[in-house]
């Protein structure tokens, strides 16, 4: 594995689209081209080497290529985005749709990300160290078609509508989320170690919900279904005992909501 | 002026108006129009070298949902169509987004490429048409026209019962005349006001709920009225029971019902009294869903022995696309089967419409037989002068994909590398595994230019390259000496997506598949006389219909021709 | 001088966009306004009086000079064409013309096109976008509704006519006795003078929207729910469902109280939802109650032109869409744009003051009729004519309905209408950009 730093120079007002920063189109080029690869700043062009150091080496394939990004990049947009392969690091706390379309590779995040994070991922693997923003592996607007595979892991708390209409993979999310988790989601599992935001599941049709933390309400549109000691869910399995809920009856849906019961005492019916 | 003079040499000419097979010729253009090549001097002309390529007139789309209410809030709900297909800002030319509901600028620069340059507008309810116009307006490039929705009218409704066509005909007169539109547009007859409760209608004999007339009753008195008043364009139609299994029946009775009825324009040359729109898509036989097929070999027997009606193929491509009609309730059908975001508008006194994001795939048995239908009616029906392309843009699949249509139209071996992606159960419910027919380049130019501006009626300007013809003309990269369409199909789709040259109206407008300019547009619109007496009494009847049930004034229902970029009224004078 | 009478002119004023209003004019002033409401004839009456912008204003240092038109889209070009990411806001007090210049404006300077659509029924397209619309034009209703539904929305303050206009008072073709024919009733946190119009009030609870519809879809599938949601019993809940199952034709209105509480385009999304399943029962339609009488055409416009309806980004040349991100208090809240041109509207009076802190701290254009707190922190301030008043033009109705505006006064002098102001700046803007100027074909 070849290693590959971008280190931030700092960072302009109006923020950057820097889309260039993944393996799949910095492989094979010499620093040199990296630094001359063009960015954007709001309607500007400008060289990607204006606001990073460009060090280390390239890799001739993605796969082979770690690419660490330092420093600010609080208004960098898109940087992994479309990423198929590789690794990036990023020592920092990028701003919106990191990583978002991703479809392989690997991106480890040490730093909090904006919005829109992982959208409609289809593959691959999110780590993030600190807390996400809304919409993380989310569906771009009016997509029915949102996250369908790879894994998004989220050390601290993230925001609204995460995993909206997703329909496979997995997301983690350590501490707490924001309103609408999974809100349309048709398959795949999100699990919630901290406080579950209110209205999870909204409009989901099928998929699961596990929680570990605690859930104030759940929707009148979900029904209590059972207690059961532990889930099984596409060949993981999560211990219990939990308190599960079906629903959006709303839309006739069957996707599951299981609450740690210890935590959700409140929600078992009398 | 040198500019507006432009020579074309040694193309393979492809001009089924005037009977022009593949003939290696010159064609010249001055001031806008073809000219005889002897009045053009080459030193002072553009000359385009068209050694080894093909010389078309400039496609003439019949039937496209291009502008308008439904096509914009089609746009409006897909932003993810949007994104799908982006051309930024630059050289002159505004930018582009879209797949399946392009923005009006890529809607005017993609036709353009494809070597089109005349593009009616399949439906427009009147109440919004203004909304049309505007969109229109600001469409590059193309020649337009729109088809006024009138048959779940109420007006009209209740004139046709009481039997009364000279008033029905002043009054759709008057419409046109307001509205500024080409011609009269049914979809669903009957259908789209019962939609008004929810209900829909289910044979041409059925009755409408209160106004109490049939489906029947109203297509022939459309076709009557339309021949009254001596219009360009047929009566356009798009029948009852779309999509649903067994429809070729209902639309068997549609294609009985302008039997023997008069065939009178009062411009143009037409030989037709009815035009059945998107055909493939009531092409299909079966009991259900289980057991649908098509039925398209019998649609074209019927065509083959009636010479009056014609029809465009509205021919599947294979696309994830967005669905849109005037026909309520059908989207309504739509997304209870495949369950995605449904729009539907319906419009007081009017009409309906809706609209459905669907994918057709050839591994669904009903997409990939919905395919065959649209083919089978294209390559059975034997006069291609009867048949017109279209996907019913965007219902079937985007206009982008014309020229996949054309390939396979021309090559059995396209149609068989298709068949082997589609559901292996296709060739029990269909026949076109076994048809052999190929279409010509000649074939191929009538159904995609010339068969259009015969049935509009405008064959006069459009659609042909002889003299006095509007100088649109399309040259593709193709070389018919060399290359065998049946046999490089790819190349002619290659060839036919991005036209080598497309010239409007004397202006080079593509060049080398790019697009390099605009050129002056028109829209035309049927400006009748009819008989003013009757008009009167008819409007004041209206006001009465305005002040009670509308919720615009009268007054300010018409559309002042100010709303059109290039107004070209088609003066006709009836009585 | 004789007085002229001027009828079925279109008030410029809110979405209902009712055409039958006459204006009688004396001396090019409009002394007297029939038929409008109280709001529509403010409208019209305000314009002759009061604080009308005349002249060109240019503020340096603080302190304000008169300038000449010419001088004034100078330094308004050169600020937009400096700018790297520029805001072009407001929109929907204009017609359809100057919105479409707007648009090549915002094409030609890469910049963040946003109507007020984003502070309003943004979410309703939101939410539009994930489930669709099932909709009609207002006479639908008034001619066939026979149970009409207000939720978060008074229309007898924001909307005066729409009641008497469209859907409760009207005889309609299948509704001959007017209000006799119908039931009305008003689902709010508050009972609103609509409400006390109503045959019905269901008082939801403030923030709790969503978990009623959530509740009364789920009931009309003949699931149970819960014995109280959202502050209403479930008796009430299952009593407003069996209502809503069993009318012919069925039409729920929405505003500000459903997009702007808690959960936004998810609780209309639940809303559109529940009539999409009501479909299966009886006819049943959705629409919003649209506040400025032309944001359905900017919304419109802006679709036809860039493909999406509000919030559209040019920097990259192509427009691209995600609220959440280009939206007008997106880019303001998160600092993002350099410049801003306002267009007929007044964002420091509405938008939150962390947005108002932004615009406040970047060169500012407004273009408009009168003085306003925006107009206030504007470095160039441009006088225009009035659009439905002093300019004809387009406006779209709630329902999509387009309209011609008429001309009843003309303007004063130094007033231009909008879109002859915008393509002047267009022009201005495309010579420095060294770009040729786009053609705006539209009426
Ligand atoms: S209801 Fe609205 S449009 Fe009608 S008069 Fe009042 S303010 Fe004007
Ligand atoms: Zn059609």
């Amino acid at each position: 594995m070849k290693e590959l730093y971008l280190i931030s120079k700092g960072q302009p007002k109006v923020p950057l689209e820097a889309e260039v920063i993944k393996p799949d189109s910095l492989a094979g080029l010499s620093t040199e081209e990296i630094a001359n690869l063009i960015i954007y700043r709001g309607n500007r062009r400008v060289r990607l080497g204006e606001y990073f150091e460009v060090k280390g080496e390239s890799a001739d394939n993605p796969e082979e290529l770690r690419i660490i990004v330092e420093g600010d990049v609080s208004r960098t947009k898109y940087i992994g985005a479309e990423m198929s392969a590789g690794e990036l690091i990023v020592n920092g706390s990028p701003y919106m749709y990191l990583g978002a379309w991703m479809s392989g590779g690997k991106i480890v995040v040490n730093g909090n990300v904006g919005d829109f994070a992982a959208l409609e991922m289809s593959g691959g693997e999110l780590v993030i160290n600190g807390n996400a923003g809304n919409y993380l592996g989310a569906a771009y607007r009016g997509n029915w078609r949102g996250m369908s595979d790879g894994l998004i892991v989220v050390k601290g708390n993230a925001g609204a509508e995460i995993g909206s209409w997703m329909m496979g993979g997995k997301i983690v999310v350590e501490g707490s989320t924001g309103p609408f988790t999974g809100v349309h989601m048709s398959d795949g599992i999100i699990v919630v170690y901290g406080g579950l935001g209110p209205r999870a599941g909204a409009q989901m049709t099928w998929g699961s919900i596990v929680v570990y933390g605690y859930a104030p309400e759940l929707l009148p549109s979900f029904s209590f279904n059972e207690v059961i000691p532990a889930v099984e869910i596409e060949e993981e399995r999560f211990e219990g005992p939990f308190i599960e809920y079906v629903g959006d009856l709303a839309e006739e849906g069957e996707g599951s909501i299981y609450l740690l019961e210890e935590k959700n005492k409140h929600l078992k019916p009398q | 002026m040198t500019k507006h003079m432009i020579l074309i040499k040694n193309g393979f000419v492809y001009d089924p108006i005037n009977k022009i097979d593949g003939e290696k010729m010159d064609i010249a253009i001055k001031e806008g129009k073809i000219v005889d090549p002897k009045k053009v001097k080459e030193k002072e002309a553009k000359v385009i070298d068209a050694r080894g390529k093909v010389v078309m007139p400039g496609g003439v789309d019949i039937h496209s949902h291009v502008a308008g209410p439904k096509v914009n809030a089609g746009r409006l709900f897909r932003p993810e169509d949007g994104r799908r297909q982006v051309r930024p800002f630059g050289q002159g030319l505004r930018a582009e987004t879209g797949f399946s509901v392009p923005n009006v600028f890529a809607t005017g620069y993609r036709y353009a490429q494809l070597g089109y340059t005349t593009v009616m507008e399949a439906a427009t309810p009147p109440l919004k048409t203004r909304h049309t116009h505007e969109e229109m307006s600001d469409t590059p490039i193309l020649d337009q026209g729109a088809y006024l929705i009138l048959d779940n009218n109420w007006v009209i409704m209740e004139y046709l019962k009481a039997g009364e066509y000279e008033k029905c005909a002043a009054f759709v007169a008057w419409m046109l005349r307001s509205m500024k539109c080409f011609g009269i547009k049914s979809v669903n007859p009957g259908g789209d006001e019962n939609w008004g409760w929810g209900k829909n209608i289910s044979s041409v004999r059925d009755r409408v709920i209160y106004f109490d007339i049939s489906p029947a009753e109203i297509i022939q008195g459309l076709i009557r009225v339309n021949e009254m008043l001596g219009l360009p364009h047929s009566f356009h139609i798009h029948c009852n029971n779309l999509g649903l299994p067994g429809s070729y029946t209902t639309t068997l009775e549609t294609f009985g019902l302008s039997d023997g009825m008069p065939i009178s324009p009062k411009v143009g040359e037409r030989s037709q009294n009815l035009h059945v729109a998107h055909i493939q898509f009531y092409s299909y036989g079966g009991e259900d869903w289980k057991t649908f097929e098509s039925k398209g070999d019998e649609v074209a027997k019927y065509l083959n022995n009636h010479s009056n009606i014609t029809v465009c193929l509205g021919q599947v491509t294979f696309d994830e696309t967005t669905t849109m009609t005037a026909d309520g309730p059908f989207e309504y059908l739509l997304q209870s089967i495949n369950k995605l975001k449904w729009i539907n508008r319906d419009v007081e006194l009017e009409t309906s419409s809706g609209i459905v994001p669907y994918i057709y795939r050839p591994r669904s048995l009903v997409n990939a037989v919905q395919w065959a239908a649209g083919l089978e009616v294209a390559l059975l029906t034997k006069n291609p002068w009867q048949i017109m392309m279209s996907t019913d843009h965007p219902n079937a699949g985007p206009f982008t994909r014309y020229p996949r249509v054309v390939k396979w139209l021309v090559s059995k071996k396209a149609r068989e590398e298709t068949i082997a992606k589609c559901h292996e159960t296709l060739p029990n419910r269909s026949s076109i595994a076994s048809i052999d027919r190929e279409y010509t380049l000649y074939e191929v130019a009538v159904v995609t230019r010339a068969s259009a501006a015969e049935a509009l009626g405008i064959s006069g300007f459009k659609g042909h390259l002889g003299v006095g013809a509007d100088a649109d003309v399309a040259i593709y990269d193709f070389n018919p000496e060399k290359q065998d369409p049946s046999r490089e199909p790819e190349a002619l789709e290659k060839a036919l997506s991005r036209a080598l040259y497309t010239i409007k109206r004397g202006h080079i407008v593509v060049e080398n598949g790019e697009v390099v300019g605009d050129a002056p547009k028109r829209v035309f619109w049927a400006d009748i006389c009819f008989d003013e007496e009757l008009e009167k009494q008819v409007l004041d009847e209206l006001h009465e219909t305005f002040a009670k049930y509308y919720t615009v004034s009268m007054s300010n229902y018409p559309i002042s021709e100010e709303y059109l970029v290039g107004s070209t009224p088609i003066k006709i004078t009836s009585k | 001088m004789p007085e002229r009478v001027v009828s079925d002119v279109v008030c410029p004023f809110c979405g209902c966009l009712c055409d039958d209003i006459e204006v009688v004019v004396r001396e090019n002033r409009i002394v007297e306004v029939r038929e409008a409401c109280a709001l529509g004839t403010a409208k019209f009456m305000s314009l002759s009086v009061g604080e009308r912008i005349t002249k060109p204003l240019l503020r340096v240092d603080g302190s304000v000079r008169q300038v000449s038109l010419e001088e004034a889209l100078k330094e308004a070009a050169k600020m937009l064409a400096d700018a790297e990411r520029p805001l072009l806001y407001g929109w929907s007090s204009t017609e359809c013309g100057a919105q479409a210049v707007g648009v090549a404006l915002a094409e030609v300077l890469g910049g963040v096109l946003d109507n007020t659509s984003s502070v309003c029924h943004g979410p309703t397209v939101l939410a539009t976008q994930d489930v669709g619309c099932p909709s009609c034009t207002l006479g639908q209703v008034k001619n066939r509704a026979d149970l009409i539904i207000y939720w978060g929305c008074n229309p007898m303050q924001a909307h005066p006519r729409h009641m008497s206009r469209y859907t409760t008072f009207p005889r309609g073709f299948f509704r001959e006795r007017g209000v006799k024919d119908k039931k009305i009733v008003v689902i709010d946190v508050r009972h609103t003078e609509t409400a006390r119009l109503a045959d019905r009030f269901i008082q939801v609870e403030l923030g709790k929207d969503y978990e009623l519809l959530a509740a009364m879809r789920a009931a009309l599938k003949e699931y149970e729910i819960p014995e109280k949601v959202a502050g209403v019993s479930r008796k009430d809940i299952l009593e407003v469902v069996e209502l809503m199952k069993n009318c012919q034709f069925g039409a729920l209105f929405f505003g500000m109280g459903l997009t702007m509480s808690f959960g936004k385009h998810r609780n209309v999304d639940n809303a559109i939802s529940l009539v999409k399943d009501l479909n299966a029962y009886t006819k049943f339609i959705i629409m919003p109650m649209r506040g400025h009488y032309n944001v359905a055409g900017a919304n419109t416009v802006f679709t036809w032109e860039t493909g999406f309806p509000y919030a559209v980004d040019f920097s990259r040349g192509y427009p691209r869409y995600n609220p959440g991100e280009t939206a007008a208090n997106d880019v303001l809240q998160n600092e993002e744009c350099d410049a801003a041109l306002i267009v007929a509207s007044d964002p420091v009076s509405h938008f939150p003051a962390k947005a108002v802190k932004h615009l406040a701290s970047i060169p500012v254009i407004s273009i408009d009729f009168h003085h306003t707190p925006t107009t206030e922190i504007s470095k160039v301030v441009i006088p225009a004519a009035v659009a439905g008043v002093e300019v004809e033009g387009t406006a779209y109705r709630m329902d999509t309905v387009p309209i011609r505006l008429k001309k009843v006064v003309e303007p004063p002098e130094g007033c231009l209408p909008d879109r002859e102001i915008l393509r002047m700046l267009l022009e201005k803007v495309c010579e420095i950009k060294g770009v040729e100027t786009p053609v705006v074909k539209h009426a």
